[in-house]
C-alpha cells in the first residue's frame, strides 16, 4: 500500500509537471501577455514597458532557448518559467498584476469560502442523492421509483445558473428576501447568517451531483441485490431489512463514494458560476474575474493549485476504495 | 402480433423471435418506441429542435435583432409568447434561432471531439508502449484539471466565438473519451477474431479498422449521445459567464446572462430561454440513457 501511494504521488508530481509547461505554453507564450491591459489607461508607452520588465515579462520563457546561431541553446537563469516553479514552491504564488497584493493572503482569505461550499453540497448530494437512491431501489418500478428517476433526470438537465437566478428572483419578489451578498459572514460570527449565505448556492450546485448520486445508488444497489451472497443471507431466512442494512447497503456504497470523490473537481468547476451569481468571494469567483482581467499571472497558479488539489482528492479516493473493499489491493 | 405468437417455433428459438427478421423495419421500430417511451420522447424532442433550428426563419415571426418587435419588456402575449427582451426583441423568435446555435455547437463539438478521441484512443490502445504511455499521462493531465476551468481559460485566451466555443468544447471531449475508448480497445484487441484476423495476415490498419473500429463505434454513439447534452450545457453556461457566444447572437445563455443583469427583473425573458435549455439537454440525456441500455447494457450505470 505505500509503495502505491509513493508511486501515485510520483505520478502525480510527473502530471503536475505536463501541466505546469501546458498552461506556461497556454497563458503565457499563446495568450501573450496583457501588461497594456493590466497596467491600465494611465500606462504610457514607456510605463507599460517599466511594467513588463517588473514582472518579468521580459525574459526568456524557458531555461533553455534555441537560436539561430551555433551552438544554437543558449541558457538563462532569469526565464519565466523556472522564476514560476520556484514562486510557486516557496509558497509565493505571485501576486494578482492588477494590485500586487501577494496571492497567497488572496488564497487565504478565499479558500474557505469555496471550501465551506463545497462541503456544504457534498452534505447535500449524500443527504439527498443516497436515500432518495435507496427507495428507488427497494421500490423498483413503483411510483415512487419513477418519480425519483423523472426528478433525477430532470435534476441533470437544468442548468445551474438558470435555476440560481431563479433561486435568487422568487423569494425577493414573493417575499422581498434576498441572501447576504457580497464578503463572507464568519460561521463563528453569524452561524446564521452564514447559512443564509451559504446554503442556497450549495442547494444549487448540488442539483446535478445528487441526481448523479442517486442514480449511481440506484443501479448499483440493484447490482448487489442480484449478487449470490445476497441471495445466500436471504435464504438463510434473514430479514430483507437485515439483508439490506448490514449486506447490501454498504457494498452497494463503493462505487458512490468513488464518484462522490470524482465529482468535486466538477463541482469546483461549477462553483465559478455559483460564487458569481450568488456573490460568493471564493476561489472560483477569484479566477474568473483573474480571466476576465486577462490577469494570467494568477490564472496560472491557480490551474497548479486546483490541479494538486484534484489530484490529492483523486489519490485519496483510490486509497478509500481500498480500505472500503478489502478485495481491492493495490501493489 | 396475435399471428405471430400462435405459430410454432423452430429449433427451439421462440416464434416470436424466428419471425423477428421478416417484420418490416417500421413495425420494429413502432415496436421498440412502445417499449422505451422515455428514448422515444427524447428522440421526439430533438427531431423537433432540429426541424426548429432548421426552419428557425420560417417559424420566428419577427428577426433577432428587430428591436422595433415590440415594446421592451412585454409579457407574455399572442403577439410576443415569451414576451420580449429590454430593447423590444422577441423573446420567441430569440429562443427559435438559439436553437440553431445550440444545436450547432453540440453536434459540431460532440462529432470532431469523439472523432479525434476515436483515432486517438484506438491508436493509444492498440500500439501501446512508450506512445499508449505518453497519451494516457497527457490525458490524466486534463483530467486533473475541473473541464469548466479548462473550457473557461480556453475561450478567454481565443476570445468569444463560435468557432472559439466549438473548439473549446472538441477539446475539452477528447480526453476522458480517448480513456473509455482505449480501454475498450484494449479489451477488443485480446479478442480470438483479432488473433485469427492476424494469423491469417491481415495488416494492423485492416485490423485496426476493419476488425476492432467497428465494436467500439457503438460505444462511441452511446457516449455521443449523452455528451451532446452536456456540450449544450457547456455552451450555455460559457455563453452565460460572457464568454461564449458574443453579444448581439441569440444563444441561449447570454440571453439569460443578459437578463440577469439588467434590473428590473424580467421573468420571461429567463424563463423561457432557460427552459428551453433544460428540454433540450433532458431529450439527449433520455435519448442517451436508452441507447445505452440497447446497444450496450453492461454500461448500465456507469456513464
Amino acid at each position: 500500500m505505500r509503495a502505491y501511494i509513493i508511486r501515485r504521488l510520483i505520478s502525480g508530481v510527473v502530471i503536475l509537471f505536463i501541466l505546469s509547461i501546458v498552461t506556461f505554453l497556454l497563458l503565457r507564450v499563446v495568450a501573450g501577455d496583457s501588461a497594456d491591459l493590466l497596467c491600465g489607461l494611465a500606462c504610457d508607452e514607456e510605463g507599460i514597458e517599466q511594467f513588463r520588465e517588473k514582472l518579468g515579462l521580459n525574459d526568456p520563457y524557458f531555461p533553455i532557448s534555441l537560436t539561430g546561431e551555433p551552438p544554437f541553446v543558449e541558457f538563462s537563469r532569469d526565464n519565466q518559467y523556472t522564476t514560476w516553479i520556484k514562486d510557486l514552491l516557496t509558497g509565493n504564488l505571485g501576486s494578482a498584476a492588477i494590485n500586487q497584493k501577494p496571492l497567497i493572503d488572496t488564497m487565504q482569505q478565499r479558500l474557505p469560502v469555496t471550501v465551506e461550499l463545497l462541503i456544504i453540497t457534498v452534505i447535500f448530494t449524500v443527504a439527498v442523492g443516497v436515500p432518495f437512491g435507496v427507495i428507488s431501489a427497494l421500490y423498483r418500478n413503483s411510483f415512487s421509483d419513477y418519480i425519483v428517476r423523472v426528478t433525477a433526470v430532470l435534476g441533470l438537465a437544468l442548468p445551474s445558473f438558470w435555476v440560481a437566478t431563479l433561486v435568487i428572483y422568487f423569494p425577493s419578489q414573493w417575499w422581498s428576501y434576498s441572501p447576504p451578498f457580497g464578503g463572507m459572514i464568519s460561521f463563528v460570527d453569524d452561524p446564521w447568517g452564514n447559512l443564509r449565505q451559504f446554503v442556497p448556492p450549495a442547494a444549487v450546485l448540488a442539483l446535478a451531483s445528487a441526481a448523479g448520486i442517486m442514480r449511481l445508488t440506484r443501479s448499483s444497489l440493484l447490482e448487489v441485490m442480484r449478487t449470490d451472497y445476497i441471495r445466500t443471507a436471504r435464504s438463510k431466512g434473514l430479514q430483507d431489512r437485515t439483508v439490506i442494512s448490514r449486506h447490501a447497503l454498504k457494498n452497494s456504497m463503493i462505487p458512490v463514494i468513488t464518484v462522490l470523490g470524482l465529482q468535486v473537481a466538477g463541482l469546483l468547476g461549477g462553483s465559478v458560476i455559483i460564487e458569481f451569481i450568488f456573490g460568493l468571494p471564493g476561489i472560483g469567483l477569484l479566477l474568473y474575474e483573474s480571466l476576465l482581467r486577462r490577469d494570467y499571472q494568477v490564472v496560472q497558479s491557480m490551474t497548479l493549485y486546483i490541479g494538486a488539489a484534484v489530484i490529492l482528492m483523486n489519490l485519496l479516493v483510490d486509497i478509500s476504495y481500498a480500505w472500503l473493499d478489502p478485495r481491492i489491493r493495490y501493489s | 402480433m396475435a399471428t405471430s405468437s400462435e405459430a410454432i417455433g423452430v429449433l427451439g428459438i421462440p416464434a416470436e423471435e424466428a419471425l423477428r427478421p421478416r417484420r418490416h423495419w417500421t413495425r420494429s421500430a413502432l415496436r421498440m418506441a412502445r417499449q422505451n417511451p422515455l428514448g422515444t420522447f427524447g428522440l421526439a424532442i430533438i427531431i423537433f429542435l432540429a426541424v426548429v433550428a432548421v426552419f428557425a426563419p420560417v417559424i420566428a415571426p419577427y428577426d433577432v435583432g428587430e428591436y422595433t418587435a415590440g415594446q421592451p419588456r412585454e409579457d407574455m402575449s399572442w403577439a410576443h409568447p415569451f414576451g420580449t427582451d429590454d430593447i423590444g426583441r422577441d423573446m420567441f423568435s430569440r429562443v427559435v434561432f438559439g436553437a440553431r446555435i445550440s444545436m450547432g455547437v453540440a453536434f459540431l463539438s460532440v462529432l470532431a471531439g469523439t472523432a479525434i478521441a476515436l483515432v486517438l484512443g484506438i491508436t493509444s490502445g492498440y500500439v501501446g508502449g512508450a506512445l499508449d504511455n505518453f497519451m494516457q499521462r497527457t490525458v490524466d493531465t486534463v483530467l486533473a484539471f475541473p473541464q469548466l476551468l479548462f473550457l473557461l481559460i480556453l475561450a478567454t485566451i481565443l476570445g468569444p466565438s463560435f468557432q472559439t466555443v466549438v473548439f473549446a468544447i472538441a477539446i475539452g471531449i477528447v480526453a476522458p473519451v480517448t480513456r473509455i475508448i482505449r480501454g475498450a480497445v484494449l479489451s477488443e484487441r485480446n479478442n480470438q477474431y483479432v488473433e485469427a484476423a492476424r494469423a491469417l495476415g491481415a495488416t494492423t490498419p485492416r485490423i485496426l479498422f476493419i476488425h476492432i473500429a467497428p465494436n467500439v463505434v457503438a460505444l462511441a454513439i452511446i457516449i455521443a449521445t449523452t455528451l451532446l447534452g452536456l456540450a449544450i450545457l457547456a455552451e450555455a453556461s460559457l455563453s452565460f459567464l460572457g464568454l461564449g457566444i458574443p453579444v448581439p447572437n441569440p444563444s441561449w445563455g447570454t440571453d439569460i446572462n443578459r437578463a440577469r443583469n439588467a434590473l428590473p427583473f424580467h421573468l420571461p425573458w429567463v424563463f423561457f430561454p432557460g427552459l428551453a435549455i433544460t428540454l433540450t439537454v433532458l431529450a439527449f440525456n433520455l435519448l442517451g440513457d436508452t441507447l445505452r441500455d440497447l446497444l450496450d447494457p453492461r454500461l448500465r450505470g456507469r456513464l
